[in-house]
């Protein structure tokens, strides 16, 4: 295993404490960018006014636009969430599956039709709770997938309940006295069963969330970026943190970026710092990869390499 | 459309059902497999694990069954033939996404090799008490089709047929086996891929204009894209209109549902496939399928020897249920008697489609074995009355 933290990409010229989101295009246009990749037909969508997923969809969005990454063969998939409708409103083939199956759902695809590249973008729960054992699973195969796991610290979609990620001390709806069970760092969780790059960004944070998930896209295996995210309707005012406007302000004045820290030193709690960043990027072959080889090595001549399985 | 004959094992084999069935996949075109080992039904797979890198395909053993079961339905839109193999306790865990692969129209096999439960139960022993699940396991309303073959030769004939229906209409098909059938050895013949049909994907050709990801013609069955064709569709568990796109309203809703349920109901003459034997003028007719109707077949001819008229009447496909055959059967005949490997399923079909006009009598089972043919022959008998 090499380790190659190039953060250059990563450090803002600005210094981190600017809302950059114009700075990847900076020709001025009466057409919002970012439109082409959305299905306008759906609009509007059903997000709360202030909800932070949005903004990462932006930073998406833009990521797209900086890696040139051929669209025709970009495929999304979610799971079941506020965060789960990703799917339903970018332009891509998208597949909005079922509640924490996005990862071996989307396993299927790419391992079907390698040339894929396939996203994954869904919530914390949806994910790290019912999804977690696909999580960990992926990231030991090291299948190549590009895993968005927008972290708003709660099961929004279901009315604010605990997540795997709510912080100790914080109220939900489900611990109405506060929470008291421990939460999933996820970055240390899926350093630890084996991703090849791992950030972590909130979306104070657009421009380098954009370039991390533009850096993802080269890497191949399994690639996680948790972007912490806010849910003023829920998990904003249940806590009495505000409106979208403080939870900007709060991650402004909580944020650290320490590229390349330790994921053991990066879990987060209700009021404390949030470390931000590229904590891994390292190379490890990739599942397809390992098979080719392992089969190759085995069957010599025999082994037919399933380039396409496309049934006509 | 023939067979690819990368995936034919042409020849005269000695094979028992598991095996034959992964066979079956793999001249059906499959080239995708997800599965999760469990008795009696891991050799399927095994076998697929050792054949398909020759064959050029990928298998994965997922992390369990609720991942083998999606992992599947990725490969589909990805562009495979898939299923996924399992057993009584794998098979409760795939409901949801028996459920999701009926809304989303995709096409594959579950393939579910049956041991008794409930629960744990019978690990190596066989049942048929997963009959009413294979129709009724996710929530909501939905059609399966459902087939249980009675012979390795079927495991491998009837795989096939399974991958084509799946194609077909567009539908989860659950493959029915029990242990008896997955672990019997018998002789399979595999015959030439220019002897094998196999029913294409209903790929589109419509240019991205006009293509409707869930628009269908006369039959009720979309045109399929898969992932990286350049349509840019969107497919969701979530009711959805014709371009595939959430709608969450009751007309919408009834719209799809009516849909998913007429595009198998409005065609079960042309699904329904079985065997039937001296069905006129018989006084009982003996309806029994899979590894039963084997044993069935003995109580049926002691019973003719003895003189009763008794017919059979073999279901292959047991989901959509013939409904109209019995009904008309049960205008000719005194009654019906349904031996099977669980406390009472499919009879429950038969009595509702008999409504009343012919008695009906189960011979249950609670698993763990087969019948003993002679309380199949008692029932035979007392029905005959
Ligand atoms: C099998 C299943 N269980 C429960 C639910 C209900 N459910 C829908 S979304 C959700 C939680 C989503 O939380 P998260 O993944 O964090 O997404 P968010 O809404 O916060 O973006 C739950 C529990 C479901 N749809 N399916
Ligand atoms: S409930 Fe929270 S996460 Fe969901 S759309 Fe509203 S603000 Fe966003
Ligand atoms: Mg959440």
């Amino acid at each position: 295993m090499t380790d190659c933290l190039n953060t250059d990409l990563l450090d803002d010229p600005l210094g981190d404490d600017r809302l950059n989101t114009d700075l990847l295009d900076n020709s001025i246009s009466v057409e919002n960018p970012v439109e082409r990749f959305l299905r306008s037909d759906r609009m509007p969508h059903i997000w709360c006014p202030g909800c932070g997923i949005g903004t990462t969809v932006n930073s998406f969005a833009r990521a797209l636009i900086e890696s040139k990454i051929d669209l025709g063969s970009l495929a999304l998939v979610s799971g079941i969430g506020c965060t789960g409708r990703v799917a339903g409103y970018v332009k891509l083939d998208s597949f909005h599956t079922t509640h924490g199956r996005a990862i071996p759902f989307a396993t299927g695809l790419k391992l079907a039709n390698p040339k894929l590249n396939v996203v994954v973008y869904s919530g914390d729960g949806d994910l790290s709770a019912i999804g977690g054992n696909h999580l960990i699973h992926a990231a030991r195969r090291n299948i190549d997938l590009k895993v968005i796991c927008v972290n708003n610290l709660i099961y929004a979609m279901t009315g604010g309940q605990t997540a795997p990620t709510t912080p100790d001390h914080s109220t939900t709806s489900t611990n109405p006295y506060g929470v008291f069970e421990p939460s999933f760092n996820l970055p240390h969780l899926v350093e630890a069963a084996g991703a090849v790059y791992v950030a972590r960004w909130t979306t104070f944070h657009v421009r380098q969330l954009a370039r991390s998930i533009s850096e993802a896209f080269k890497k191949k295996g399994f690639s996680f970026i948790e972007v912490i995210s806010p849910c003023p309707t829920l998990y904003q005012r249940r806590n009495k943190m505000g409106d979208a406007l403080d939870a900007m302000k709060f991650y402004k004045e909580k944020s650290k970026i320490r590229h390349g820290a330790p994921t053991s030193e990066v879990g987060m709690t209700m009021t404390g710092e949030i470390i931000v960043g590229k904590f891994v990027d390292r190379e490890r072959p990739d599942y397809q990869t390992m098979m080719k080889a392992q089969y190759t090595e085995s069957l010599g001549e025999r082994f037919v390499e399933p380039t396409e399985m496309v049934c006509s | 459309m023939k067979a690819d004959p990368k995936g034919v094992l042409t020849g005269i084999h000695f094979m028992d059902g598991d095996h034959a069935c992964c066979e079956g996949a793999l001249a059906a075109g499959s080239r995708f497999a997800a599965g999760y080992p469990i008795t009696p039904s891991t050799e399927v797979v095994e076998r697929f694990a050792s054949r398909v890198p020759t064959v050029g395909g990928t298998f994965i053993q997922m992390e369990d069954e609720l991942a083998a079961s999606i992992a599947l339905q990725g490969g589909v839109w990805g562009g495979a033939k898939a299923f996924t193999v399992t057993s009584g306790p794998g098979f409760s865990l795939m409901m949801e996404h028996i459920g999701y692969a009926a809304m989303t129209e995709t096409p594959c096999v579950f393939v579910d090799v049956q041991r008794g439960g409930p629960s744990t139960g019978l690990p190596t022993l066989p049942a048929q008490a997963d009959m009413m699940q294979a129709k009724w396991g996710s929530h909501g309303d939905y059609e399966v089709i459902a087939l249980c073959p009675n012979s390795p030769q079927e495991c491998f004939d009837l795989t096939i047929k399974a991958f084509n229906l799946a194609e077909e209409y567009r539908v989860p098909v659950m493959f029915m086996m029990d242990e008896v059938v997955g672990h019997m050895t018998e002789k399979v013949v595999i015959p030439p891929a220019d002897e094998i049909e196999v029913v294409p994907r209903r790929h589109t050709h419509k240019s991205v204009e006009d293509y409707l990801p869930y628009g269908t013609n006369g039959d009720l069955v979309p045109e399929m894209a898969h992932a990286g064709d350049g349509y840019n569709f969107h497919v969701t568990g979530l009711t959805h209109d014709e371009r595939g796109y959430p709608n969450m309203t009751p007309p919408v809703q009834d719209k799809l549902v009516r849909r998913l349920q007429n595009k198998i109901l409005n065609a079960v003459d042309r699904i329904s496939m079985f065997e039937e034997e001296e069905i006129e003028g018989a006084d009982v007719i003996v309806v029994s399928y899979g590894i039963t109707s084997r044993v069935a077949q003995r109580a049926i001819e002691v019973a003719r020897k003895q003189g009763l008229r008794v017919g059979k009447l073999r279901l292959i496909t047991a989901w959509p249920f013939p409904e109209k055959k019995i009904r008309d059967l049960a205008a000719k005949v005194k009654a019906f008697v349904v031996p099977e490997l669980n406390l009472g399923q499919m009879v429950r079909e038969v009595e509702r489609a008999a409504a009343g006009k012919a008695k009906t009598f189960a011979v249950s089972h609670a698993g763990g074995g087969v019948h003993n043919p002679d309380d199949i022959l008692k029932v035979i008998v007392e029905a005959t009355r």
